[in-house]
């Protein structure tokens, strides 16, 4: 097994809930497709590409969380932040097929599972809690940093609980269902923290150049007057 | 300088940054098995290179691509040339989503400034 795989390899679960989550995921798309439309125009189409490449070359950047384990950026929650949700679950979504596709990381059977995981759970639930937060966030710079880290916190830990839901419905293997979620959980708890720093730091620096674009500030004074 | 000139900076310097992460800062990268990795393979003891043992990676399969020449972030297999599959991956990840959310974009009928759009 290599050490450079990042997602959810063939095998990890059976086929009908391979399947199940494959059908997850191209509903889930066929939604956020339809609805990225409009979130999209002749400025933040450019940008969204961006973020999506930006997202690919963070994630094979691996933090050490633990001795002996690792843990890197998932990125929904980042790309929501800065160019919305629908938007940015296909940023991520991007990300997944072309390393699955090119770089043999994340199985092709797995797929499915881990756009729901990353792209559709981790990005809807990362962004939630962004708007359920907002007046923080457009009141100040540290109030955007707070909320963008909190926003990345939730979100990978969602997307692991999402793993979890998977694995409880058609895991392979034979290990005890609570040990693998406390275990499960209890690190991405830890990678969410490295995910919070990365994405507090990204978010504030595209705010402090380009506030006008951030996704989550629109409307807000700050990025009105960036805009003018 | 003019917004359509601050814009082009700006997404330039962006496009910079995330080739110089995935070209150079990617082989400072901790090479230890990531989260997922490591719960899954927890239990199972490594065999002359098989997994033996009752955790969930013990039934992954190889990757159906994994003979692929960007497979594992290497470059036909060369692991030194990390930084080439990163910058190949990320101009891929530009163009496949520049492309996408080009397409899907709302075309404005005017343009920002107020000038007359296309």
């Amino acid at each position: 097994m290599s050490t450079l795989a990042m997602h959810a390899s063939d095998g990890l679960l059976n086929a009908p809930t391979s399947l199940l989550f494959g059908a997850v995921a191209v509903a889930g798309l066929a939604v956020a497709t339809g609805k990225a439309r409009r979130e999209l125009d002749d400025r933040t189409a450019p940008l969204a590409g961006l973020v999506a490449a930006f997202v690919f070359a963070v994630q094979m950047l691996n933090f050490p969380v633990l001795p002996g384990v690792s843990g890197h950026l998932l990125g929904g929650a980042l790309a929501a932040i800065l160019v919305g949700p629908w938007t940015g679950a296909l940023c991520v979504s991007v990300v997944l097929v072309v390393q699955a596709l090119l770089f043999a990381d994340g199985g092709l059977t797995a797929l499915g599972a881990n756009i729901t995981n990353m792209a559709l759970l981790g990005t809807a639930a990362g962004y939630v809690v962004a708007v359920a937060l907002r007046r923080f966030a457009t009141r100040s710079r540290p109030g955007l940093l707070a909320v963008a880290f909190t926003a990345a916190l939730v979100n990978t830990v969602v997307a692991s609980a999402g793993f979890v839901l998977e694995y409880a419905i058609g895991g392979q293997g034979a290990v005890s269902l609570g040990g693998f979620a406390a275990a499960l959980l209890g690190v991405h708890v830890l990678i969410g923290i490295g995910e919070g720093v990365i994405t507090a730091l990204t978010v504030g620096a595209v705010a402090s150049a380009r506030p006008d674009l951030v996704h989550l500030l629109r409307g807000a004074p700050v990025a009105r007057e960036a805009a003018s | 300088m003019s917004a359509r000139k601050r814009g082009a900076w700006f997404f330039a310097a962006f496009a910079v940054v995330a080739l110089v992460l995935a070209g150079v800062v990617s082989y400072f990268a901790d090479g230890d098995p990531d989260g997922l990795d490591h719960v899954t393979t927890r239990g199972c003891t490594e065999v002359a290179g098989q997994l033996q043992g009752a955790c969930p990676a013990a039934h992954a399969e190889d990757h159906a691509l994994a003979d692929s020449p960007l497979a594992d972030y290497a470059v036909g297999g060369d692991d030194g040339l990390t930084g080439l599959a990163g910058v190949l991956g990320v101009l891929a990840t530009l163009v496949v989503s520049g492309g996408l959310f080009w397409l899907l974009r709302t075309r404005s009928r005017s343009g920002r400034d107020g000038s007359p759009g296309p």
